[in-house]
């Protein structure tokens, strides 16, 4: 923690704890690590959709429960649900400025994801296994 | 940079200021840039629609066939079209970050390029895939 007259971090900061915690690039490692992944795993996405589209419950739900469709969907939700809940992360830390509005919509988000996320992946498992 | 009162007042009106977003011309790179925020946004949302097709698919005939039914109405495929040109045009705007972190494109002409790259690849694939989807179905 530097105490010097250099700093620009303010006396309140310090006092609240804000500045570095030495995990200050998770988020960003992160983020990177999804977005990797989530090249291959959309275009498998959309290839999957494609040979859903416009068919009947029968025939979606076999091509669904198939090993490597399940898999691939909960590859690719749970690669794109981290991935959205960083992304929305950094929209709410730039726009939402109130100390209590930003806690509380910070909170939303991580909430909003993981029962989306959770969702997905149980209607996944359940149409590959019921 | 504008400069802030550079004695009086408190630690943070002291800090530099930077330009405000009304300021600027509108530029390709700047729209791409925030083009890139409103779709993943959008996509936040759209796994909405995502978990419901799921859950439909999970539970049963009836369920499937009332998500189907938004989903093929007008309404539905002009959601379902936005949702691809989202996913496509954000999926573009990843792979333009990943030339930037390797350390290229960056310069003045190729930026621009980039950013053409990122609006006509995500609208090209966008299209592409609504075709083969009529002819598939």
């Amino acid at each position: 923690m530097s105490n010097n007259a250099n700093s620009i971090r303010t006396p309140l900061a310090r006092v609240r704890h804000l500045g570095s915690a030495r995990s200050g690039t998770r988020d960003i490692w992160w983020m990177r690590v999804t977005s990797v992944a989530l090249v291959p795993l959309t275009l498998g996405f959309v290839w999957l959709v494609l040979s859903v589209v416009g068919k009947d419950y029968k025939a979606a739900r076999d091509i669904m429960s198939g090993v490597l469709p399940s898999l691939l969907m909960l590859l690719f939700i749970g690669a794109g649900v981290y991935h959205m809940k960083l992304g929305m992360k950094v929209i709410i830390e730039d726009y939402v400025h109130g100390e209590h509005s930003k806690t509380w919509t910070l909170l939303l988000n991580e909430f909003f994801c993981y029962a989306v996320g959770l969702a997905c992946i149980y209607a996944v498992l359940r149409i590959g296994f019921v | 940079m504008a400069e802030a009162n550079s004695v009086s007042g408190t630690p943070e009106s002291r800090r530099p200021l930077s330009p405000h977003l009304q300021i600027y011309r509108p530029m390709l790179t700047m729209m791409m840039s925030i083009m890139h925020r409103i779709t993943g946004g959008a996509l936040y949302v759209g796994t909405l629609l995502l978990a419901w097709w799921l859950i439909a698919l999970a539970k049963d005939a009836n369920a499937f066939a009332i998500a189907n039914g938004f989903l093929s109405s007008i309404i539905g495929r002009l959601v379902m079209f936005g949702f691809t040109w989202s996913l496509f045009h954000h999926l573009m705007g990843g792979l333009r970050h990943f030339v930037w972190e390797a350390g290229h494109g960056m310069e003045h002409p190729q930026r621009e390029y980039l950013a053409q790259a990122t609006l006509a690849g995500g609208l090209v694939l966008t299209v592409l895939v609504w075709i083969v989807a009529y002819m598939v179905r």
